[in-house]
């Protein structure tokens, strides 16, 4: 409701009365102020540089970085690489972390969740005592604990642990595993499975597209898993098995060939899901929760089976109360795997935002730098989970 | 993660403007503070630690403790700043410490690029390694294929990668924080080899369970000739501090000690007597006052008394003087004259 303004003689006056115009006018010296207060920051900063003399440039980003990496699993990289490289490679092990991280988190928080609503008093009291013992110790000592744990707990290389076939080992440079080597006619089992793939996606459109026309349901999972199976297994066959392993073997100091997870890696990957997993199993209880018990009743009541009531009725409602604060989930694990540094494992703010800032002395650069990445990747995250809350929303039929 | 959000808060007092205590005053600041803030390290044993009841002590801290007898007339007037290798520059910069005294090497990109200022050597030193004795390994040539443990944000990382390149080796680089971590990683075997200058090695091997287990390798891969820091813009104070340097070795080369320095107010050679301030008037064109050497033997001692105290072979660490004996004893360690 607008009240109308008292007459007055002075129009500023009358203006500032108004109440939506008083609005607009605050709106206003808000943002006038706000961009006063960016603008003398940035003058600043640049008037600071000058006194020390230091020029604001990105050029450092071409220049040899000099020093190594120890962990690059997907780039080619030397200590005669530039800068920018090193930055891609921490960029590479902070969305491989973060991946990872937000999958184990994800199943772990599901487990956890649902355990916590069960029936059973120990499995449900195992997971309350799990969350509370996780979610209120920082994240930074889990991640130096695990990381002791595992540096003092398990044997050096050259007394690891055989798990199996002497082509398994564990140590505390990592957990050695043989790494698949791909001959002649592998890329045409790739393309198999590409297809088997393909053929899943139409065939549960077919059959859901069925289901809703007849009411005829099919064993979806099981063909699809045979589909998955069968057609690259015969492919594979066929091309007269096209793929050999590069077992890992004790030369030296260390394991040569195979790949190798290394501690530093499982100590912030276990650090960070077990963590979040805490918040997630909250978030998906409180989703469950959510659904009234009226909904299962009335799924009990049409005939429907308690397992196809949970995948029907429960969870798609579930999933839109737990989607969103998920999200946030998925940001902050991301962001946390900042903490990377404490223990040398190599992401973004350890190569950039750590060594080469160090090396380099631009501070501000890097720091940008580091910010702008971390602020494209969560929004990345945010728009992907936001597409998805989109899709599972509920349809008004 | 507290040294990152150090660095942070310091690149923010860059952006707020605190950095524009970099400029010219910083002897005034530090005289109405009353307290001289020198940034050093987390703890690294003879260099800088604190002992059991917190009181810092080692070898950079009795510089720095000395820096502050010239300056306040007391040399307990002082305040740590810990910093890691990676925190040390942005602190001294965004003016959280009045002066750096924290094992940091001389390069050009750190006079240059950082946009330091060096104030001489006060220590000599070279990048070694460190091994266990049960590895096996008499030279450092046999080390391709293992796993270093490093300190980030030093000279050393990059000495490391320069050695293994251009020796056709190959390792696997075990990035650390600071000196403990890395202990504790060498310790669990995480690593075969630890490196970095050969006084931190002597200071970590003394601080490891049985000492007598490790060695370190004769190879001595850099130059790491070690001094004190400060910013641009002040040269007043950068005079301060590179004469605090050369009075401990001047008093060394004349004889001067803690004891004697009295007595040596009554010698008649004229440079004791112009460098404890009997005659001339050289502390007051400092800006200080004119028995400030003579207030920094008496204090806190010569250089000889400095390094036989704190890491010297009478200590845990047991370090010769090697080429930081004076330069009439065949090392480096070398004084412009007081004139």
């Amino acid at each position: 409701m607008i009240q109308p303004a008292p007459s007055t003689s002075n129009p500023l006056l009358r203006l500032w009365r108004n109440q939506e115009s008083r609005g607009v006018i605050i709106q206003i010296l808000t943002m006038v102020v706000l961009f006063a207060f960016m603008a003398a920051i940035a003058r600043n900063v640049v008037i600071n540089l000058e006194a020390v003399g230091k020029e604001f440039s990105f050029g450092f980003l071409l220049w040899p970085a000099a020093y190594d990496i120890g962990f690059s699993p997907f780039l080619e990289y030397t200590n005669q690489s530039t800068h920018l490289r090193a930055a891609v490679v921490g960029l590479l092990n902070t969305l491989l972390v973060a991946f990872w991280g937000c999958i184990l988190a994800t199943m772990l928080g599901f487990i956890l969740g649902i355990m916590r609503l069960s029936s059973n008093w120990l499995v449900s009291k195992i997971s309350y005592v799990y969350v509370e013992f996780l979610r209120n110790v920082p994240i930074l000592i889990h991640i130096l604990a695990i990381y002791s744990i595992v540096v003092t707990l398990l044997p050096p290389a050259k007394k690891a642990i055989n798990v199996g076939a002497d082509a398994f080992f564990l140590s505390n440079r990592g957990f050695y595993v043989p790494s698949p080597v791909f001959e002649d006619g592998a890329t045409f089992v790739g393309i198999v499975i590409l297809i088997s793939i393909t053929l899943v996606f139409f065939f549960k459109r077919w059959a859901h597209r069925t289901q809703d026309e007849t009411g005829k349901i099919y064993p979806v999972l099981w063909i699809s898993i045979a589909i998955l199976i069968a057609l690259p297994g015969i492919a594979f066959l066929a091309t007269g098995a096209p793929l050999s392993w590069d077992i890992p073997v004790l030369k030296g100091f260390n394991f040569k060939g195979g790949m190798a997870i290394k501690p530093e890696f499982l100590a912030l990957w276990l650090g960070l899901s077990m963590y979040t997993a805490c918040f997630i199993a909250e978030i998906v209880r409180a989703g469950i929760v959510a659904v009234s018990h009226g909904q299962s009743e009335a799924a009990f009541a049409l005939g429907l089976r308690p397992n196809r009531t949970l995948q029907l009725i429960i969870i798609p409602q579930a999933l839109r109360v737990i989607v969103p604060p998920l999200c946030s989930q998925y940001l902050n694990l991301t962001k946390n795997s900042s903490l990377a540094i404490a223990i040398g494992y190599m992401d973004i703010t350890a190569t950039l935002g750590g060594i080469s800032l160090m090396q380099t002395g631009k501070e501000m650069e890097t720091m940008l730098i580091v910010m702008g990445v971390y602020l494209l990747i969560s929004l990345l995250i945010s728009a992907f989970m936001n597409w998805f809350n989109h899709r599972i929303k509920l349809t008004e039929r | 993660m507290r040294q990152k959000t150090t660095a942070v808060l310091s690149a923010a007092a860059l952006v707020l403007g605190m950095a524009g205590t970099a400029q010219a005053g910083t002897l005034e600041d530090v005289q109405s503070r009353g307290v001289l803030r020198c940034v050093v390290s987390t703890g690294i044993a003879g260099f800088a630690q604190p002992d059991a009841s917190g009181v810092w002590g080692g070898f950079d801290i009795d510089f720095c403790r000395a820096t502050a007898a010239a300056v306040l007339g007391d040399a307990g007037k002082i305040e740590a700043v810990t910093s890691t290798g990676k925190t040390r520059f942005t602190k001294l910069n965004a003016g959280e410490g009045d002066v750096l005294w924290r094992n940091t090497t001389i390069t050009f990109s750190r006079d240059v690029g950082v946009k330091l200022r060096f104030h001489g050597v006060n220590y000599y030193d070279g990048q070694g390694f460190m091994v266990k004795k049960s590895l096996g390994v008499s030279s450092a040539s046999e080390l391709d294929g293992a796993s270093v443990c490093i300190q980030t944000g030093t000279t050393t990382e990059l000495n490391l990668a320069d050695y293994f390149s251009s020796n056709g080796m190959k390792y696997e680089p075990v990035t650390i924080e600071t000196n403990d971590e890395a202990r504790q990683n060498y310790e669990g075997d995480r690593c075969d080899v630890y490196t970095t200058d050969a006084s931190g090695l002597a200071s970590t091997r003394s601080a490891l369970p049985d000492p007598d287990a490790h060695m370190v390798l004769p190879e001595i891969i850099s130059k790491e000739p070690l001094g004190p820091a400060t910013r641009h813009g002040d040269d007043q104070w950068s005079d301060i501090v590179t004469w605090v340097l050369n009075a401990t070795i001047t008093a060394e080369e004349l004889g001067v000690t803690s004891s004697n320095v009295d007595e040596m107010k009554g010698s008649n050679n004229p440079e004791v007597r112009r460098l404890l301030g009997v005659d001339g008037s050289q502390g007051s064109e400092l800006g200080l006052s004119n028995d400030w050497a003579y207030q920094i033997i008496k204090q806190v001692g010569n250089y000889g008394e400095i390094f036989e105290r704190n890491i010297g072979v009478n200590t845990p660490l047991g370090i010769a003087r090697g080429l930081n004996a004076l330069w009439t004893d065949g090392g480096l360690i070398y004084s412009p004259p007081f004139r």
